[in-house]
């Protein structure tokens, strides 16, 4: 059941020029909700995709969709060129709340390690995290800056060939989340393709290749992330930048 | 008068009356064996019903969660009834034995620890579950994981399926009869002592029980206390 595949190799993707992300039509009910409404993306950069917008844009919820967690109602979704069902197993997802299980940091990193993961490795993650000296202490009692490490180091030991994260440095000091963003473009260097929502301007700036806006649960633009921070083609993503609120 | 029932009381404790130490040996093994099955049971129940959708399961929860409160005297009838030498397992010749009150104990502790557990394990699914599903853990390993990092407040529930076996009076003394030397337990032999006035025995009976139920929550308030300075409930 555990994701196998090696990091290497992705690069192929590039070579074909065929999109990372595609989605179609995608609309998603919930209880007579419609929460997204036909959202159509193609998207062919590498690297980060971010995904910004206003609290309660619909962002997680694509985000779900795009994982596999929520069936939309209609629509199709096609993620690094392969079937959905193909690819759900190849992702791995850092939570905009850190999940952790009930015991010490190794064990909820031991516990997400794929069969024969060499023990080094899991104590090299946990250094890179900033984590090492913190192995043997309940996980759910690290702070919430630690626990948000420790997911993302959980996700990473997976080896995913996509990334997705939400808000993953949403409660970090600027230490935190530099730590963060060195490990995911050390990742996207490595081939890996990482859908990232956040509300950090200087982030979605320092990260971001394209930039996917949502706004009540309808795509506003998707542009390259210049584009995006320069001249911003639809209203709503104006006044986001501008901070104001747009209803 | 009372003062001297205490006094006589406290004798037959600390002198290790034989027949106390019987009716006492009898209880715990009663209900050690009858919480024995009602884990074996209950456990497996509250955790299905908590991982699974199936249509009616609000329904089952329902009726679980009112299994709970179920009237001992009541179960002991139905115990009765269904052991007694006319009903359909009357054959056994069960009816009168320890393992009548056994059974009746089971009948009684089982929806709780399965309750108990439902609320449990349905807590902890419904903030595993995604991720489970996102690091693709299979059942085998996720069933596990539950009962793992539930322990501590499923040691809880067992505690306290114990703390209701050992103290419950109206379902035994129907099915088991309070006989001398074959099914008399503390509860029953109490409210047989008091109602012939011999009130020694069924306060030191008492006070035993007490201590019994005293020492249960103590390691029910240990347990908890340990698993929340770890963040582990
Ligand atoms: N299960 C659900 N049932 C009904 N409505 C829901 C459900 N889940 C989310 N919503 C609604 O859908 C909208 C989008 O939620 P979502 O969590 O995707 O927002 P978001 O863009 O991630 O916001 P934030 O920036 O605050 O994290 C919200 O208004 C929320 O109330
Ligand atoms: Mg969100």
């Amino acid at each position: 059941m555990f994701k196998s595949e090696p990091m290497s190799n992705t690069s192929a993707l590039s070579a074909t020029n065929a999109p990372y992300i595609e989605v179609n039509n995608l609309n998603l009910t919930i209880g007579g909700n419609q929460l997204l409404h036909d959202i159509s993306v193609t998207s062919f950069t590498p690297g980060v995709t971010m995904v910004m917008g206003p609290n309660g844009a619909g962002k997680s919820l694509f985000l779900r969709c795009l994982h596999g967690l929520l069936i939309p109602t209609s629509g199709s979704i096609r993620l690094l060129n392969k079937p959905h069902e193909a690819t759900t197993a190849s992702q791995s997802m850092v939570f905009q709340k850190a999940v952790l299980l009930r015991r010490n940091v190794i064990k909820n990193l031991e516990f997400a390690a794929p069969n024969g993961t060499p023990p080094t490795e899991i104590t090299e993650l946990l250094a890179k995290v900033h984590l090492n000296g913190k192995e043997l202490q309940p996980a759910r009692l690290l702070s919430g800056g630690e626990q948000q490490r420790l997911a993302l180091a959980r996700s990473l030991l997976t080896k995913p060939r996509l990334l997705l994260l939400d808000e993953p440095t949403a409660s970090l000091d600027p230490a935190s989340v530099l730590i963060i963003e060195r490990l995911i473009s050390e990742a996207t260097e490595q081939g890996v393709k990482c859908i990232f929502i956040s509300h950090d301007l200087g982030q979605a700036k320092r990260l971001g290749a394209d930039i996917i806006f949502l706004h009540q649960g309808r795509l506003a633009e998707h542009t390259d992330a210049e584009t995006f921070f320069t001249s911003p083609q639809s209203r709503e993503a104006k006044a986001y930048l501008n901070g104001e609120i747009v209803l | 008068m009372l003062g001297d029932a205490f006094t006589e009381a406290f004798t037959l404790i600390v002198s290790v009356n034989p027949e106390l130490l019987e009716i006492l040996w009898l209880s715990i093994q009663v209900s050690l064996t009858a919480l024995f099955f009602s884990i074996a049971l209950g456990l497996p129940i509250g955790t299905s019903l908590a991982i699974t959708e199936f249509p009616g399961k609000k329904a089952c929860v329902t009726i679980l969660n009112s299994l709970m409160g179920l009237p001992p005297v009541v179960v002991g009838l139905l115990v009765y009834l269904l052991l007694s030498r006319s009903g359909p397992l009357g054959v056994l010749g069960l009816l009168y034995t320890p393992t009548a009150m056994v059974i009746a104990q089971v009948v009684l502790i089982t929806p709780i620890i399965a309750a108990l557990a439902y609320q449990v394990m349905d807590d902890l699914h419904r903030e595993y579950r995604d991720l489970f599903q996102s690091l693709g853990i299979p059942l085998t390993k996720a069933v596990p994981t539950y009962l793992w990092d539930a322990r501590y407040s499923l040691v809880t529930s067992v505690l306290a399926g114990f703390g209701r076996a050992i103290s419950e009076v109206g379902a035994v003394i129907i099915v088991g009869g309070n006989i001398d030397h074959l099914t008399r337990v503390m509860t029953t032999a109490i409210a047989l002592e008091t109602s012939k006035g011999e009130l020694a025995i069924a306060l030191a009976l008492g006070i035993i029980l007490l201590t019994l139920a005293l020492i249960v929550n103590a390691a029910v308030t240990t347990v908890r206390a340990f698993g929340l300075r770890n963040a582990y409930v």
